[in-house]
């Protein structure tokens, strides 16, 4: 059935709208400054220079963040070292499973703490880091905890062992969950950790250290030290880490690749992703749309498996469309901390430059721009949930990551043509596929050169579901049985 | 509610091949993100007076009499007595042998008279008796009609049969208007839900419904969410608008608001009144009042303040 | 008997004939055939691209001795430009090879298992007249043949083993299995010419990968020979290309080629593996490290040798309610 755009237009603009229903903020208490988490406690940095963590939807200061330089970074490796050595790697396994036990039960009771931090510090709605980011770092813990005792039985005919100090980088869309899907693996398999959060988000990586030290973990087996990319090169480059991990944009993690080379450090990469939403004309269309807005609008784009490309079949396209730009309108950007919120704030002004540069090119590349007609709070970094339409596989906004709520969408004629489309990129992480036809499901996931299928869904995350790319989307898993082997040797 | 609704030129037998699928885990999730709506305040008031006014107040028992059915009305007319500036429902929904006494009853409230017909719940009868039990409700007085679909002959692939009652229904309905009923709890699946809505908004239902109440499970917000979704893409299809009606299961407030929620965000303004959107229920009034009056002393209520007809 | 060995080296068409040296005939170039002799027929060493034995667009070759020190033959000097046909072959190969079922592709292992049992004296003089002892030879292409056999019986398994379907708490199906990871290149070991190639290269292909091989530089008669059994065991053109070269030369591209997914690096060259790595940033190329000088032990007998070129793709399907 065929829709039309212009004609029998629905009108979302209701007299009836939702209050303000705020998150209340009053059982949360964030410190002034935070200082660096090493050898279980919290010690100021050598150089004694901080940095402010912003509030991007109200582009005011939360708190002041120890910056870790080289001599800090050291003092955490050894700190790790040391704890690796005497403590951790020599536990009995059941008992590394109950201190990562603790951590996921402490989570769960400071749960709500943790999400309003995060909506905070992060710019991400309320909703998601209450029913998704915190929830699913508890369960990576939960997860994770109990293989502590159990590896050996991951890896049919081999003995397995710790692989030493971890170095983890991680990013700014996930604060926590990364944290968690760092800490948690690595842990399980008996190695220590020195964690460095992202600069602009590290104000739940500081809290988890609170966690971390509530759970009377050994001291120095985990470690947090805050940052930009300095610090995270002086972590890189520490001659004394046997692992780095590392998850952010792919121009980093080539850099990180050549700096580990000839080293033998060993690391694993997840890097960004261009994925491709593949939507066929007997798909279940208002699941698809759906599925393409939970893909391109989850956490204001700011997702490396982001569902960024729609392939739509050309039969269906149009009515997709009216389909989604309805979806669209209906989708309320503004206030993080508001529970109605489903857009929230772009994480820094320097990424809302990023996306407002692509918002230009998108439209000088001759594609059509349609935003929803929300309204914007006047303060803060926004952004409007975005669709281009009228694009080409030659454009940047089809081949570049932008990580923002922008949404590119092209047209194909077969099944062919669409695997064709979707594999033509560098990238690899993720794809997503909708079709009621059982045997197309299984031929285009198939085809796809991803790591991560969804097929009739969308950007769902699970600690038992092994998460990574192909190509230059990373290297390695992270999640699930898969996820261990990077923090293991095996014998 | 307006005589009958304008009727566009309606194509004669829907293709229902290009009726697109449903996927189950998908609609629940929809379903799910707008329970997680937060409806407070000014919001939440005006939420709860828009739901009274949208009440088919209702009452299909066996052991109905001309007094229960009178009572009834009267707590149509005047839902609480300590509160004056309420709506009023917007129908009472009885038996066809009860369509004389709510029509008295009510007067010229402005609130409607609903009979079921064709052989509720069932619709295990003869078309010619369903349509003589349509033609007597009109006759007794009843603005609208809710009739059932025959679920048998749907389940059996008998679409044209189905289609073709329900038009010899429409056409008996005269100037009443025309709910039809799917009983979505016989009907096994979501792809089943919309193609029987499909099937009756193209023989001309004014609004589709959920259920009789008689079968469980009745009313769900999944799929009263799939029954919206096709009428939107009817509405696209065709510029003709068609009305909802969850019935049976919603005996909450706060779970009526979310309904409203599912309705602001899947069909908008145009159909956010009672003549488009109706909830078919019989304790859900009551808790409304309990909610409203919470609102307005801060206080929780109980039961017992409140009149039960 | 010099000689004697380069005869046994070239004659490969013989196969598995000349196995006493007693009997076999002089070279031609190398040596002057007296008039009741036969003239031999000397082979030409060739590389094997995309399923046909091209000599090196470059025309250039390099000298190979023979556990004497005297010339063995004139083997291909591959040039960048070859490499890129054989990556080009590789590639137009890699989904038919990944599509062929996993039954089918054991049965083309256990083809070239056979295959070589049956060339078994070849390949036995080959590595001989290239420095091994003739037990070590024999024992080498024995290990060759029952590695084949071993990664034949893998290819319908491993999938078994190291697949999961994952528990996932929302109402979702959610498998994990391995696919290849697509082109990958093989630096062969330098030493142990046969069995470290076929330790290497059949875990790649065992797994799906389409591969280019480079073989041992100082000792490449025997792989050479052994593309021409993998050309006689019904393994599709492009699935095994093989070069064969100067590393110093070649590493390079072996590792910054944009269109190759990963590469097995067998040696122990810190030089080398940090040029590689760094090359290999460019599109995050996988690296392997392979640096143990033995290949017969359980080292080089298992089935991570598989994942280890394989990348791990997990599905998520509704179940419905």
């Amino acid at each position: 059935m065929s829709s039309n755009d212009q004609e029998n237009s629905l009108n979302f603009n209701t007299d009836w709208s939702y209050s303000p229903a705020p998150e209340s903020t009053d059982h949360v208490t964030i410190k002034d400054r935070y200082d660096l988490f090493i050898g279980g406690e919290f010690v100021a940095p050598a150089s004694d220079k901080y940095f402010t963590s912003m509030n991007p939807a109200t582009e005011e200061p939360l708190a002041e963040l120890a910056e870790a330089g080289a001599e800090d970074v050291d003092r955490a490796v050894k700190a790790a070292r040391k704890a690796y050595k005497q403590n951790w790697s020599g536990l009995a396994p059941a008992s590394r499973g109950k201190y990562i036990y603790r951590i996921a039960r402490i989570l769960q009771e400071r749960a709500r703490e943790f999400a309003v931090v995060e909506s905070m510090d992060g710019g991400k709605p309320i909703r998601e880091s209450r029913d998704i980011d915190v929830p699913l770092a508890a369960a990576h813990f939960f997860y994770y905890a109990g293989w502590a005792d159990k590896v050996d039985y991951a890896f049919p005919g081999r003995k397995t062992g710790p692989v030493g100090v971890a170095g983890q980088i991680i990013p700014w869309n996930f604060p926590l969950l990364m944290a968690a899907w760092k800490i948690a693996p690595a842990l399980a398999c008996g190695n220590t950790v020195v964690l460095k959060p992202a600069e602009t988000t590290p104000l739940t990586a500081m809290l988890l250290a609170e966690v971390i030290a509530e759970a009377e973990l050994p001291p120095g087996v985990v470690n947090i030290v805050t940052g930009a990319g300095k610090t995270g090169a002086a972590i890189v480059d520490h001659p004394d880490i046997d692992k780095i991990a590392f998850t952010g944009s792919t121009e980093v993690g080539r850099i990180i690749q050549k700096a580990l080379a000839g080293t033998d450090t060993r690391y694993t990469l997840e890097l960004g992703g261009k994925a491709a939403n593949i939507i066929f004309e007997d798909a279940a269309l208002d699941q698809a749309v759906e599925g393409i807005v939970n893909g391109i609008f989850f956490n204001q784009g700011h997702v490396c498996c982001a569902g960024s490309r729609l392939l739509v079949q050309e039969s269906v396209a149009d009515d997709v469309l009216g389909r989604l730009k309805d979806r669209m309108e209906t989708l309320i950007v503004g206030d993080p901390l508001d529970k109605n919120t489903d857009i929230g704030a772009i994480n820094s002004s320097m990424q809302l430059e990023t996306i407002n540069k692509y918002l230009e090119i998108g439209q000088q590349e001759g594609a059509t721009m349609h935003q929803s007609s929300c309204a914007l709070p006047d303060k803060g970094h926004w952004c409007r949930p975005t669709v281009f339409t009228g694009v080409a596989q030659s454009h940047r906004i089809v081949q570049e990551e932008i990580f923002g709520p922008v949404l590119a969408v092209q047209t194909f004629r077969t099944v062919d043509e669409a695997v064709a489309k979707a594999n033509n990129t560098p990238y690899g992480l993720s794809g997503g596929v909708w079709t009621d036809k059982g045997a197309k499901i299984f031929k285009v996931s198939n085809q796809m050169r991803a790591g991560v299928v969804w097929a009739n869904t969308f950007n769902k995350f699970d600690p038992g579901s092994p998460f990574g790319g192909y190509k230059e989307s990373g290297v390695g898993r992270e999640g699930g049985l898969h996820g261990l082997k990077p923090y293991l040797q095996l014998a | 509610m307006s005589a009958a609704a304008e009727r566009i030129e309606i194509p004669a037998f829907p293709d229902l091949s290009r009726v697109p699928r449903v996927d189950e885990v998908g609609i629940y999730e929809r379903a799910a993100r707008f329970r997680t709506r937060s409806i407070k305040k000014e919001a939440k008031m005006d939420a709860l007076k828009m739901v009274l006014s949208m009440i088919d107040l209702t009452t299909l028992e066996g052991q109905d009499t001309p007094g229960k059915v009178r009572q009834l009305c009267a707590k149509a007319m005047r839902l609480d007595t300590s509160m004056e500036d309420l709506p009023k429902v917007a129908a009472v929904c009885v038996y066809p042998t009860m369509v004389g006494v709510a029509r008295e009853a009510l007067g010229d409230s402005g609130i409607n008279v609903a009979s079921v017909a064709t052989g509720f719940p069932s619709g295990m009868t003869d078309l010619d008796l369903k349509l003589d039990e349509t033609r007597r409700a009109v006759v007794a007085g009843a603005d609208e009609i809710d009739m059932v679909i025959s679920r048998g002959a749907f389940l059996r692939g008998e679409y044209r049969r189905v289609f073709d009652e329900i038009v010899a229904v429409k056409e008996a309905c005269g100037d009443a208007h025309l709910k039809v009923i799917l009983e979505t709890g016989e009907l096994n699946t979501l792809d089943n839900v919309k193609r029987a809505s499909v099937l009756a908004m193209y023989a001309g239902a004014d609004f589709i419904k959920t259920s009789t109440g008689k079968i469980q499970p009745a009313a769900t917000m999944e799929v009263t969410l799939v029954m919206l979704q096709a009428i939107r893409d009817f509405y696209r299809e065709t510029g003709r608008m068609v009305g909802m009606k969850p019935a049976g299961g919603i005996s909450k407030a706060k779970l009526a608001v979310h309904y409203l929620v599912m309705l602001r965000e899947t069909l908008g303004q145009a159909w956010m009144t009672p003549e488009w959107f109706r909830f078919g229920a019989s304790s859900l009034a009551n808790d409304v009042l309990m909610q409203i009056a919470k609102q307005r002393s801060g206080a929780y209520q109980s039961p017992d303040y409140f009149s039960k007809d | 008997m010099a000689n004697d060995e380069k005869i046994m080296a070239r004659a490969d068409s013989q196969a598995g004939a000349a196995g006493s040296a007693g009997t076999a005939s002089k070279p031609h170039r190398l040596a002057v055939a007296s008039e009741s002799e036969r003239v031999g027929v000397v082979k030409t060493y060739k590389l094997y691209v995309g399923g046909k034995f091209p000599r090196t667009e470059s025309g250039r070759f390099y000298k190979v001795d023979d556990r004497k020190g005297e010339p063995l033959a004139n083997i291909c000097r591959a040039s960048r430009k070859d490499f890129r046909e054989a990556v080009v072959a590789a590639r137009a190969a890699f989904s038919g090879w990944q599509n062929t079922s996993a039954f089918l592709r054991g049965q083309i292992l256990y083809r070239i298992a056979e295959m070589l049992e049956g060339r078994k004296e070849q390949f036995v003089a080959e590595l001989y007249s290239t420095g091994a002892s003739r037990a070590a030879a024999k024992t080498e292409v024995e290990e060759a043949i029952d590695r084949l056999v071993y990664f034949a019986g893998w290819c319908d398994k491993y999938q078994q083993v190291f697949s999961s379907v994952n528990p996932v708490s929302s109402s979702h199906f959610n498998f994990s299995l391995m696919e290849p990871t697509g082109v990958v290149t093989i630096i062969a070991p330098e030493k142990s010419p046969l069995l470290g190639l076929v330790a290497n290269l059949a875990p790649a292909i065992a797994g799906g990968n389409t591969v280019v091989v480079l073989a041992s530089e100082s000792m490449p008669t025997a792989a050479v020979s052994f593309a021409e059994v993998l050309h006689s065991s019904d393994v599709p053109g492009g699935v095994v290309n093989l070069l064969t070269g100067q590393s110093e030369e070649l590493l390079e591209h072996f590792a910054s080629h944009m269109d190759v997914n990963a590469l097995v690096y067998c040696g122990t060259d810190k030089g080398q593996i940090k040029q590689l790595q760094t090359l290999a940033c460019d599109n995050i190329k996988r690296v392997i490290l392979r640096r143990q000088d033995r290949w017969d032990d359980d080292d080089s007998r298992n089935p991570y040798l598989i994942a280890d070129t394989q990348e791990i793709k997990t599905t998520w399907h509704p179940i419905g309610r």
